[in-house]
């Protein structure tokens, strides 16, 4: 396999030689880690600055940020995990890796176009700095609520800009994807032969591009009633802030679904390939991952039962809430199933996986609790919903992405990581996540709005607890990078298929050549057939 | 007054329905998932079993946890009617939300500032505006909160039943001062509330 070069040792045009190669790059594998590097540095700023949120809440009163810093601080901090880590970790970083080698390809249709979503993204990034050394950072929340947001002196408009530039990232990456999907597949590959990690960022894909341009819009009219005050939202002019809340949360919900879902479809890759046993229900996870997409994208205005909006509205929307707890539900039922009578080898990306079961089914949960109308009216926006989407987004989304992290890790760079260390650190990150997030499930519900830099005496020890959890979670966040940035050190040592997989990028070079394979893969006829992988094992005397 | 059914409880009800649930689903799966894990661990269950699906099972969990969330949605959709039916004979209150306080219109033209002052034992209607951003209304101990929003008439409305000092806050986010819009709540008798009312305004 060695005497194959990997996509790092491409030959690069003389001028090129370098860095400069790879920002000239239409390889898919380097498009992937430009953004894994760049979305590690956002999401470990925006975690440095959740740190120092909680920080100021472990005392009552004002510590050391003041309101309006503590404002601009949660704001980043919400506007670069959603824009910046979330949206785009899965399916920028390991969609742009992997799918086109999980469909068997050499690259994704428009490699053009992929750049230049990597340079709007980038572009993005920037702006949203730069909005930060202008007038003040927004202190409106990552949510840029009318009429306050109309209102504010701080620099919304750059930041809405930087979130505008970071949406068509977004949909270029899921236009990309979808023709990739429809007109790259290997021949042999048909749709119910595609690995679900695919098939979950096809479902993502279409909601990117059909949900975001709704933001897009809903930006720019915000731009247009700061500068101009054509006076569509601003209540003062005869506008609607309803209707900003309808836009926002028309795209912001179904954007909730395009940060989870693949998510998802990284556990159902990981779950069967360490249990050597085929996923419980492919179709029944490929029907469920389609209507997740489809439902998602109805439920808007269930945040919105206390804005003012007619009951009837409330009733559907509560009701389309509940429907799409159903997908849910049958894939956390169908990755369990699939460890019955398994063969199941311990390892840390597979305890992350566990580790994301938990959690998520807490998010999933709690979300139960925040659909119900009636029950929804006590705990909307406490630090009851506060809890819910971090179980939901970083104990869902965040979880996937390291577990994704340390499984394909070997694949992309050749190097294996210390388990032992990766086994600490997500032992600190778990055991921190429980140890911040459960007391504000208790704050919440006791009546603690979020949003709040400062409250009353009986919220002390909660908010106190939470900052310790916060600690460990954070050192277990560093420690978990540091053990898998340090491989990069260390001189390659991963075999092409360290774990018994079955898609088919272990079918390839770790790291894999430039055009992905060297010989046609083969594609299964059904994707989660294990027979091979475990004849191929129970031949080999004991160990690898 | 006492067929007035009070919101606060269905709420409540609703709520314990859904953590309880939640509770005994998250034990049972997790219980469940950790035990296959344990069970059939490599070194214990080399060669896997190759299932690939059941048709029988895969439609038990579609169709139980469907019952299950539709009884969640009617108990929360029971108790936020609760919440939007407002009994006849309730005092009305005015309330405007500005940044940063929260002003209070009495019946009698009576004003107060973040202090909400009624009679034990009666139906409350809150009446809601704002005056420059949006603001949100949460007493927690009442189970009401609502936005206020210009233009548009909301309301909330909720029945004390017990004496004491509650408080209230704002929980839309409005600026720098949002955590400061807190406000009290006295349940007090319906004899001291006349006397309260009639009182003058000292500021």
């Amino acid at each position: 396999m060695e005497t194959v070069k990997s996509f790092f040792e491409t030959p690069a045009p003389a001028r090129f030689k370098g860095v400069l190669s790879w920002l000239i790059t239409t390889d898919h594998k380097r498009i992937g880690l430009m953004y894994l590097f760049a979305i590690i540095f956002w999401f470990l700023l925006a975690v440095v600055l959740g740190g120092l949120l909680r920080l100021e809440l472990m005392f009552q009163g004002e510590t050391f940020l003041s309101a309006q810093l503590y404002n601009s601080v949660f704001t980043l901090h919400g506007v670069i995990m959603i824009f910046l880590f979330i949206i785009p970790a899965l399916p920028a970083v390991f969609g742009n890796f992997f799918l086109p080698i999980q469909i068997g390809t050499d690259d994704v249709f428009f490699p053009k176009l992929n750049l230049l979503s990597w340079y709007l993204y980038m572009a993005g990034g920037v702006i949203a700095v730069i909005s930060l050394f202008s007038d003040g950072f927004p202190d409106t929340g990552w949510t840029f609520y009318v009429p306050f947001s109309i209102s504010t002196n701080t620099n919304v408009s750059t930041a809405v800009s930087a979130a505008f530039v970071l949406g068509l990232a977004s949909m270029l990456t899921g236009l990309n994807f979808i023709t990739t999907i429809h007109r790259m597949r290997n021949r042999a590959m048909g749709w119910l032969q595609m690995p679900l990690f695919t098939w979950t960022l096809y479902a993502t894909s279409w909601v990117q591009l059909l949900a975001t341009p709704v933001i897009s819009i809903t930006l720019i009219l915000v731009v247009i009633e700061r500068y101009l005050g054509v006076g569509l939202f601003d209540p003062s002019k005869g506008g609607d802030p309803i209707l900003y809340q309808h836009l926002f949360w028309m795209y912001s919900h179904p954007a909730v679904y395009i940060m989870i879902l693949p998510g998802m479809g990284v556990i159902s890759e990981i779950i069967p390939v360490f249990s050597r046993k085929s996923i419980f229900g492919y179709k029944a996870i490929v029907a469920s991952s389609m209507a997740i997409a489809v439902a998602g994208s109805l439920v808007w205005a269930h945040h919105m039962y206390t804005s003012g909006m007619s009951d009837t509205a409330v009733f559907v929307f509560s009701l389309l809430t509940f429907v799409v707890a159903i997908p849910s539900a049958i894939k956390v039922f169908s990755w369990v199933a699939t460890l019955y009578k398994g063969s199941i080898q311990m390892t840390p990306p597979l305890f992350l996986s566990l580790c994301f079961i938990y959690l998520f089914s807490v998010g999933g949960l709690t979300g139960l609790v925040l659909g119900a109308a009636g029950a929804n009216i006590h705990v909307h926006d406490t630090h009851f919903v506060v809890s819910h989407f971090h179980f939901t987004m970083f104990g869902g989304t965040g979880f996937a992405f390291f577990a994704a992290l340390h499984y394909w890790w070997p694949k992309m760079f050749g190097r294996m990581y210390n388990f032992k260390i990766a086994y600490i650190a997500s032992i600190l990150v778990t055991g921190g996540f429980i140890f911040h997030y459960v007391p504000m499930f208790i704050l919440g519900l006791q009546g603690m709005p979020r949003r709040y830099y400062d409250y009353l005496p009986q919220f002390e020890s909660g908010n106190f607890l939470a900052g310790f959890g916060a600690a460990f979670m954070i050192v277990g966040i560093f420690l978990m990078f540091a053990n898998l940035l340090l491989t990069l050190r260390k001189d390659r040592d991963a075999s092409s298929d360290p774990w018994g997989g079955i898609t088919l990028e272990w079918q390839t070079a770790s790291p894999p050549p430039l055009h992905n394979f060297t010989t046609e893969p083969e594609v299964l006829d059904y994707p989660y057939d294990f027979t091979g992988v475990v004849e191929k094992y129970s031949k080999k005397p004991k160990g690898e | 007054m006492n067929d007035i059914v009070n919101p606060a409880t269905l709420v409540d009800r609703s709520l314990y329905f859904i953590i309880g649930f939640s509770f005994i689903f998250l034990f049972a799966i997790t219980v469940v998932m950790i035990f296959f894990v344990v069970r059939y661990r490599r070194s214990k269950n080399p060669i896997p079993k190759d299932i690939r699906g059941n048709k029988m099972l895969e439609t038990v969990w579609v169709v139980l946890p469907a019952f299950i969330a539709l009884s969640m949605f009617v108990s929360g959709w029971k108790s936020y009617s609760g919440l939007r039916n407002v009994p006849e004979g309730a005092i009305e209150i005015e309330v405007v939300g500005q940044s940063f306080s929260w002003l209070l219109y009495y019946p009698n033209e009576k004003e107060t500032e973040n202090e909400i002052v009624f009679p034990i034992n009666t139906p409350i209607k809150l009446n809601l505006t704002f005056s420059d951003v949006i603001h949100s209304l949460f007493i927690p101990a009442f189970r009401v909160k609502v936005d206020a929003v210009k233009g548009i008439e909301t309301y909330a409305w909720f029945l004390p039943e017990k004496m004491g000092e509650y408080f209230f806050q704002c929980t839309e986010f409005c600026g720098t001062g949002h955590a400061d819009m807190v406000g009290v709540v006295k349940v007090v008798s319906q004899q001291e509330y006349e006397e309260w009312v009639e009182k003058d305004d000292e500021w």
